[in-house]
């Protein structure tokens, strides 16, 4: 059943909306997080098992150094206390994915914990707390049989493949997210995306969300404007890319205003995140839900970084995000709108590398923004995916600085690229977009346009020499736009000797 | 006063996915109420500042290299499976029908 | 050639030596007398007979070859059906593992077998190693080769059982509560559970995984020396084990010289309750160690009246917790799966079927004790309960090296005595827990035969962690003292049982 919904715009006039992210990470360890079997992603099925990852009888779980070393340093890069001490726990409960049917997990003694980290959304900065961050196994992964299009509903049986049972994965809780309710479900967005980014810095995960390596859980609630008393709360979760995290969490502000307007009561309850609908619906209610028996996992023993090892390990972080931008700008010259597109445009890593390999920020921010980044918006594709990389557009860019090529080219250059018509040079090649830079037809098409235009050549003559303009814009008319207007200028005036 | 219930312990026995008759609650309610009466002694310790102990040594810091180890062949993992598909576990539905 | 069954280890490692006799002789002999007796003493629960004959001919080819072999290599044992070997049956006493053969080998059986030791099969016990008798075993109950009529202990009565009835010289036991300790003493052989952490615990399907501990059974000390030597030792894949030196376990048992060795006999284990022959036998063995040069003292714990309902509060919750496993979903009995039945219903069908009374209890009373409003009265209280323990034990380890204790405050009862009786059955392992709370080593040894019912007595020696080797020089000391008295060992006095086949 889907719920009704009124819209946004209405709902925020009534409510403030109160957020609360959790993120699971899948880190990119070689091996799992208490045994050796590997993590490669896409494996046959039940081909990355051991006794210790599909819960046989008297397997025993021991730590992943990489998978610690790897929670620290995303405790340290979202400015969190290490502990000095802290034990994994198990979270007992069952389920046919899990092999033990208790999770080893961490419960009141996270490894990270008290952090913040700063988003930057429309030009204003807000600031997400992190309550903490602890090291998990993930789950194996059931494919539903019987059911309409793979779905658990309806289901005669459930296949279970235990390779992903056992990855290692840090859960990342934030406090309540407490925003201007118009910016809630962006600063969200903005969060997790800086999240991505921050991640593929520190090296600890591929994080691709196609393939599950970041997942989202989105706690909502709604409270009267103004009121300080918190509403229920609901967890969707599922939510696992970006833009659904935006969509989700508007979603569920338009839902439960409907629900609260209607007189009804908002259910504490997991939700589930529909990609292909934009819905979420209400799962199943767990009976023991609540009640994990969380206890001190007597199989493993606690963990103490020492703080060399964590100072270690806090010397090897990238800068932080925020203090970057600043850098960033300040060396770019931009204009704090500038810098605010280029962030908005999610281009920032790209241009970052196209001016590493010599491109002027100013070059590398008009094609990324200009071209590039207003393609995989307009054709609904991911920057990443595009065919078109930084070393593509410095290739360009040496072109236009070289003279072989001007913007109007280089933008038709662009086009063939992304419509994969090759290399640049098969592009320039196969669409012939040179600039003609040989003197001799530039001549003969200056002599063309003085002879069509017997008018303006009178009005250079009788001392008006602004009007040569006209002849500049026929001859590159005639030369269909191949040549350095430059180039044409030099040699027309010469011609007519001003 | 029962220290325990016979409603407590069909709870529990939900939670522990254990499908007791009636008569096993019959018999176990009783019995536990017993050995929660006797486990609770050690309520009777005063020992509010003691540290907790799991360990006859207490060791820390206990880890492995992230290093790959032969995995087993999915003929041996799925080899004590009750019932196996497409190189998986097959396993009863997840939620109830409908 | 005489009996080859009557052997113990030692003796039977220099019959293979000087090439008297092979390892197939000798693991034939070992096939033939569990034929033979088996069928009334049932401590087998399943008898690898075509492994172990070609484990043995292995270990034969290999001495012809001249290979260096270790001093156990070629000698016969019985495993506690509890540690997984690879392809052979496992089911922890329990219909919910009926047939599972595990794909690997537990830590203690790649090292059996790299030792040269040839496994003749799985033993009997309690269902997951829940109780004090075998009397839980799904199986049926192992019977007392001392009196057929009595349990022989438990959890692990099996493997006591085997190697009291001769059907092994040499077996595995794994003690969380005393399960090694308790059916040594009822069967009157040696049985060590070594210091928490001492011995790896990959494979071993756990109970309680902060007490469970893999030990040497055996009806001599050098014998369990040995055996422990070969088990004993970091594992990596044991995250709680302890990354050590084992300690000199085979040098103690060999030198056995309790002179100047300070022990304390614990006040709170004796009294009421306990057995007068039992403690007839036990005071007599404290004098004889007295004579030989050991200084005696009586030490108090006063924390030790907790260590029951602390055990029984730990055990249970972390029994609950390991036991979730068993759900139908990837090995094991699978009962009510018709295609209509969800697998949560599946779970608790085959949970139901599968488990028996004992591990119920057990799996309900953790599940009750680590749930929400009651964690910290109950678990957490308990680990502190542990620590107090502990520290009885070191403030005693102050003034004394080791301390000593009837094992048991019976002999073995009858079997049907106790079973539905949790509590009486409970306090079997009165003097054993402590020990498996603080973790330190601990043992049994025979010291002789209660007057009331002829049936043995085990003396308990307790040692600080990782002096396991104290335990040898006091067992070691005892047993060449009685034996003299005796003329042989204690078991030497044990009833010839009747072939039954
Ligand atoms: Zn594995």
């Amino acid at each position: 059943m889907t719920a009704d919904v009124v819209a946004i715009d209405d709902a925020l006039a009534q409510y403030d909306p109160v957020m609360g992210l959790e993120v699971h990470v899948e880190l990119n360890t070689k091996s799992k997080m208490f045994c050796g079997c590997p993590t490669e992603f896409g494996a046959p099925p039940n081909t990355q098992t051991c006794p210790v990852c599909l819960g046989l009888p008297g397997a025993l779980p021991v730590v992943n150094r990489r998978g610690v070393e790897s929670a620290i340093k995303i405790g340290l890069a979202l400015n969190c206390e290490i502990a000095e001490w802290c034990r994994f726990a198990r979270k007992n409960y069952f389920y046919p994915d899990m092999p033990k049917n208790f999770q080893t997990s961490q419960y009141d003694e996270p490894i990270a914990f008290n952090g913040w980290t700063e988003v930057v959304v429309d030009g204003e900065t807000y600031r997400i707390e992190i309550e903490r961050a602890h090291m998990e196994e993930d789950t194996g992964k059931s494919t539903h049989v019987g059911g309409a299009t793979g779905r658990i509903q309806g289901a005669s049986h459930s296949l279970v493949d235990y390779n992903r049972a056992g990855i290692p994965l840090i859960e990342i809780v934030t406090k309540t997210i407490e925003v201007p309710p118009a910016k809630a479900a962006a600063v969200a967005r903005a969060f997790v995306s800086q999240l991505r980014d921050l991640l593929l810095a520190l090296d600890v995960s591929d994080v691709r969300m196609d393939q599950g390596s970041l997942r989202c859980d989105a706690n909502v609630s709604l409270k009267p404007s103004g009121a300080t008393a918190l509403g229920t709360r609901t967890e969707t979760k599922n939510v696992n890319s970006f833009r659904s995290v935006e969509r989700a969490i508007t979603y569920e502000i338009t839902r439960q205003a409907a629900v609260l307007n209607a007189g009804g009561k908002i259910l504490q309850e997991t939700r589930h995140w529909h990609e292909d609908t934009g819905i979420t619906t209400s799962g199943r209610e767990k009976s023991d839900a609540d009640d994990y028996r969380y206890f001190p996992e007597p199989d493993l023993v606690p963990v103490a970084p020492s703080r060399e090892w964590v100072e270690e390990l806090r010397a090897t972080l990238p800068e932080a995000p925020s203090l970057r931008r600043v850098r960033l700008q300040t060396d770019w010259g931009f204009t704090d709108l500038e810098m605010r597109d280029v962030i908005n445009s999610g281009a920032l890593e790209s241009i970052v590398l196209t001016i590493d390999l010599g491109v002027a920020a100013a070059a590398a921010k008009k094609w990324w923004l200009g071209e590039l980044a207003r393609f995989a918006n307009e054709s609904g594709t991911d920057l990443d995916a595009l065919p078109v990389g930084p070393a593509e557009v410095a290739e360009v860019q040496k072109l236009v600085d070289a003279g072989t090529l001007n913007d109007k080219l280089a933008r038709q250059v662009f086009e063939g690229l992304l419509a994969g018509e090759g290399t640049p040079a098969e592009v320039i090649e196969k669409r012939g977009l040179a600039l003609v830079s040989d003197d001799g037809p530039l001549l003969e098409a200056i002599d063309r346009a003085i002879a069509a235009n017997p008018g303006v050549v009178e009005k250079v003559n009788s001392g008006k020499p602004a009007a040569a303009g006209a002849l500049i814009g026929a001859v590159m008319k005639d030369m269909r736009g191949q040549a350095d207007a430059a180039k044409v200028r030099e040699l027309l005036n010469a011609k007519l000797g001003i | 006063m029962p220290s325990i219930t016979r409603e407590e312990v069909a709870h529990l026995a939900r939670l522990a996915r254990i499908e007791l008759s009636d008569a096993e609650l019959d018999h176990l309610a009783p019995q536990l109420d017993q050995i929660i009466t006797l486990v609770g002694q050690v309520s009777q310790v005063a020992a509010d500042d003691i540290p907790p102990t799991s360990h006859a040594l207490p060791l820390t810091n206990v880890m492995r290299e992230d290093e790959n180890v032969p995995c087993l062949t999915p003929e041996q993992a799925l080899s004590g499976a009750p019932a196996a598909e497409a190189q998986r576990f097959r396993v009863p539905r997840i939620l109830e029908e409908d | 050639m005489s009996d080859l069954t009557r052997k113990t280890a030692v003796e039977l490692s220099e019959l293979m030596v000087s090439k008297q006799a092979s390892s197939v002789e000798v693991t034939q002999a070992h096939l033939d007398r569990i034929g033979a007796v088996d069928g009334s003493v049932k401590a087998f629960l399943h008898v690898d007979t075509e492994g172990a004959l070609a484990q043995a001919a292995a270990v034969d080819a290999k001495r012809a070859a001249g290979e260096k072999l270790g001093p156990l290599a070629g000698v016969p044992l019985a495993l506690k059906d509890v540690l997984t070997q690879e392809g052979v049956p496992t089911t922890a006493g329990s219909k919910i593992l009926e047939g599972w053969k595990p794909p690997y080998d537990s830590t203690v059986v790649k090292r059996l077998k790299a030792a040269g030791i040839v496994i003749l099969g799985k033993t009997n016990m309690d269902e997951f190693a829940m109780g004090s008798s075998t009397e839980n075993s799904a199986y049926g109950t192992t019977h007392n080769p001392w009196d057929l009529a009595r349990i022989p202990g438990g959890s692990g009565g099996g493997s006591s059982a085997a190697i009291s009835a001769y059907e092994a010289p040499l077996a595995i036991g794994t003690d969380t509560g005393g399960s090694i300790r308790q059916p040594g003493a009822f069967t009157g052989t040696v049985g060590v559970k070594p210091t928490y952490g001492g011995t790896s615990r990959y494979g071993l399907i756990a109970l309680a995984s902060s007490l469970d501990t893999p030990g040497p059974c055996a009806r001599t000390t050098l014998d369990a020396a040995l055996l422990h030597e070969v088990i004993a030792g970091w594992d990596p894949l044991d995250s709680t084990s302890i990354n050590q030196d084992v300690p000199p376990v085979v040098a103690a048992a060999r030198n056995g010289d309790v002179s100047g060795l300070r022990i304390g006999v614990v006040k709170e284990l004796g009294g009421e309750g306990y057995q007068p022959g039992v403690e007839a036998r036990f005071h007599e063995a404290v004098e004889l160690l007295t004579k030989l040069g050991a200084e005696v003292v009586e030490v108090s714990c006063p924390h030790f009246q907790y260590a029951l309902p602390a055990y029984y509060l730990i055990l249970p919750s972390e029994a609950s917790s390991n036991l979730a496993k068993f759900d139908a979903m990837r090995y094991g009995l699978r009962v009510g799966d018709d295609g209509t039945n969800s697998a949560e219903k599946v779970t608790s069908l085959s949970r139901e079927a599968g488990f028996g009374d004992e591990v119920k209890r057990r799996i309900i009373l953790g599940t009750h004790a680590l749930s929400s409003g009651y964690y910290d009265a109950y678990y957490g209280q308990a680990q502190k309960v542990r620590t107090l323990i502990a520290q009885d034990f070191t403030k005693a380890y102050e003034q004394v090296d080791v301390l000593v204790s009837p094992a048991t405050p019976t002999t073995a009862f009858a079997i049907g005595d106790r079973i539905d009786d949790p509590i009486a059955m409970y306090k079997n392992d009165l003097c054993t827990i402590p020990s498996n709370l603080a973790g330190n080593a601990a043992a049994s040894f025979p010291c002789g035969l209660a007057d009331e019912d002829g049936l043995p007595v085990g003396f308990h020696v307790m040692a600080p962690v990782m002096r396991d080797d104290l335990l040898y020089t006091v067992g070691a000391a005892l047993e060449s003292a009685l034996a003299e008295q005796w003329g042989g060992v204690l078991m030497t006095k044990a009833p010839e049982l009747e072939v039954t086949r």
